[in-house]
């Protein structure tokens, strides 16, 4: 199939692109390990792990972890219940207006933060809700929802009507079709469209600020600690740890909606 | 109606639509209901009657786009009747739902749930009635022997070949022993040699299970060699019912006479008549190369393996005729057309 050979220059113009991306993870992983606590000299004089335990000993850092657990947790599962719904009736209603209706579920993800997180700034004081735990958690439904609609969206269009007719003609009531046909049809795209939105809200930082009040959730607790001079490390460690909440979701995901595609593919050769 | 085969006895009735209308489309909140036609909208089916009677094979046959499918949808409960009554053994199923419904389908698609075994779903219709693992997997299992399956158990339906697919359909929407089954061009997607053997299997399977069966298909010779009775569907209507000697030897209009078997419609003035019009089979015209009947000259030749089809030309009517291929014609010749006046079916205008 690739039998032919990229040029030598296309190659190394790839890995350049690659390594421009991927060298500034590298270097927090590596910073995570040095002796110094001030400054970022290349090499780093010595390697030592002093800086997780300086790290997990920190009180406010796992306050600040788990809010963001709990605000990822949270924010996802309404996501997975109202991204789900609209999919659904987007899915099969249609009237006038649809296509606009669309683009207003998914517009807040391609807005910007800091204009989401002024509007829901404004909105909470008007409506008179303190910030915190909930106002963070509405914040981050509004864009995780968008990643739940778009994955069930895509998979709702790949169903036959027919399936769920079938399901009814052998004698299925309603919630019975939905528990064995409609469900684990869309199992996998719910699965990676919840963990997009687990990823997303754990490492949010714009509209948090506008939403969280007094709170701190991980990134902006990571972010306050940018500014303090000394234990310049723990910052690295923390900031690994966020790599590796958000990643494996994200790869999880990624892997789930490839293994569906190529059954589907499979199913519709004949 | 020309009464051929009516069984002696008639027994209890499977289905029966009175009246039945379904219309597609926006209806104006207001508009009245007199006429059949509202602007805007269109009758998929239009004011039809129909009784089936229980263990019968009856065929619902049309072109695309005539009503057939609707008809079908509308007795398996997947559309709702603008108007009219359903009833499916004597009751009243207008308004139930099609999981409340005696009634299965195999669908055009087969519509197996990919995510399932074989297996699991021929059993479906037991699982969801919470009949218990055991006893629901040896049903299954029977079905799957009937259907010659018991193999492919195990395997996901993405696995089989067309065919296959196409009886694990079947099995899934027997193992329940419903009382009707409804089939909507079954075999539609499989290849020449495989449907025929297809229409075998799907007879004999009826009949050893006693199932009443509505096939809903486009193809007319299908339907000749299974059905027990034929309605003809067009335009949302039916426009002649009966078994398929009926429907080949005494079509009542010219879209029957046509659709069923293929018929030349010849204007009573041609065939020595007074008006109307009139039906006549292409294998009924004898042609002859020289003696008396009706002039005619050869447009074209269609050899066809046993037989030869000729497409003729008289007085500006084109005629076709089937005849031996053992029988030489050539395009441009001029021949004489002769047929018993038997033969000739008036039609209704």
């Amino acid at each position: 199939m690739r039998s032919e050979r990229s040029s030598w220059g296309l190659r190394v113009a790839a890995y350049l692109g690659v390594a421009f991306l991927h060298i500034p993870l590298l270097l927090i992983i590596l910073y995570a390990f040095t002796s110094e606590d001030r400054t970022y000299t290349f090499p780093p004089p010595g390697l030592t792990l002093k800086w997780f335990g300086v790290a997990f000993a920190r009180q406010d850092m796992w306050a600040a972890l788990w809010l963001s657990v709990r605000v990822a947790t949270v924010a996802t599962l309404i996501a997975l219940a109202l991204g789900a719904m609209v999919a659904a009736a987007m899915a099969r209603a249609r009237f006038r207006g649809k296509d606009s209706i669309s683009l207003l579920i998914t517009l807040p993800i391609a807005l910007p933060g800091i204009v989401t997180g002024i509007a829901l700034l404004s909105s909470i004081k008007r409506a008179g809700l303190e910030p915190g735990l909930a106002t963070i958690v509405i914040g981050h439904a509004t864009f995780c929802i968008v990643t739940v609609y778009n994955n069930v969206v895509a998979r709702l269009r790949r169903l036959s009507p027919s399936q769920l007719e079938a399901s009814q003609d052998l004698g299925a009531r309603p919630f019975q079709t939905f528990r064995y046909v409609l469900l684990p049809h869309l199992a996998t795209a719910l699965l990676a469209g919840g963990l997009l939105a687990f990823a997303l809200s754990f490492d949010e930082v714009i509209v948090t600020t506008f939403t969280a009040g007094a709170e701190q959730t991980l990134p902006i607790w990571l972010f306050g600690e940018l500014f303090k001079p000394r234990q310049r490390p723990v910052t690295n460690v923390v900031a690994i740890l966020v790599m590796l909440v958000t990643l494996l979701p994200i790869l999880l995901s990624q892997r789930l909606t490839q293994g569906h595609e190529e059954m589907d593919g499979a199913g519709k050769s004949t | 109606m020309t009464a051929t085969l009516t069984p002696p006895s008639i027994p209890s009735l499977a289905v029966e639509l009175r009246g039945l209308v379904c219309t597609f489309g926006t209806v104006k909140s207001g508009t009245v209901k007199s006429g059949t036609v509202k602007f805007g909208t269109v009758n998929a089916v239009d004011h039809v009657d129909l009784e089936i009677r229980a263990g019968e094979f009856y065929s619902l046959l049309g072109p695309s786009g005539s009503g057939k499918t609707t008809c079908l949808r509308l007795i398996g409960g997947f559309e709702r009747p603008t108007a009219g009554q359903i009833r499916l053994f004597g009751q009243d199923v207008t308004g139930q739902p099609p999981y409340a419904r005696d009634v299965n389908t195999v669908f055009q698609d087969y519509a197996l749930f990919p995510h399932m075994s074989v297996l699991d779903n021929v059993a479906y219709a037991l699982t969801v009635r919470g009949v218990d693992k055991a006893t629901r997997n040896k049903r299954a299992g029977e079905l799957l022997e009937l259907v010659k399956l018991s193999a492919f158990a195990s395997r996901r339906p993405a696995q089989l070949s067309g065919g296959q697919r196409q009886r694990v359909a079947l099995a899934r929407a027997l193992v329940n022993t419903p009382k009707l089954l409804l089939l909507d061009e079954p075999l539609g997607a499989l290849d020449l040699k495989l449907r025929e053997a297809m229409q075998t299997e799907l007879r004999s399977i009826q009949q050893s299970l006693g199932i009443t069966f509505i096939y809903v298909t486009h193809d007319q010779g299908e339907v000749l060699s299974m059905s027990d009775r034929v309605a003809v569907f067009r335009d949302g209507r039916i426009e002649q019912e009966g078994t398929p000697q009926d429907l080949y030897e005494y079509p009542r209009t010219a879209f029957v006479a046509d659709f069923v078997g293929g018929a030349n419609v010849l204007p009573g003035a041609l065939v020595g008549r007074v008006g109307g019009r009139f039906a006549l089979r292409p294998e009924r015209v004898e042609v002859s190369a020289d003696g008396p009947g009706l002039n005619a000259s050869i447009t074209s030749v269609h050899y066809l393996g046993a037989q030869t089809r000729l497409e003729l030309d008289a007085n500006g009517v084109s005629i076709h005729a089937l005849i031996a291929s053992s029988r030489k014609f050539t395009p441009g010749q001029t021949v004489n057309l002769r047929w018993d006046a038997a033969d000739l079916r008036p039609l209704e205008d």
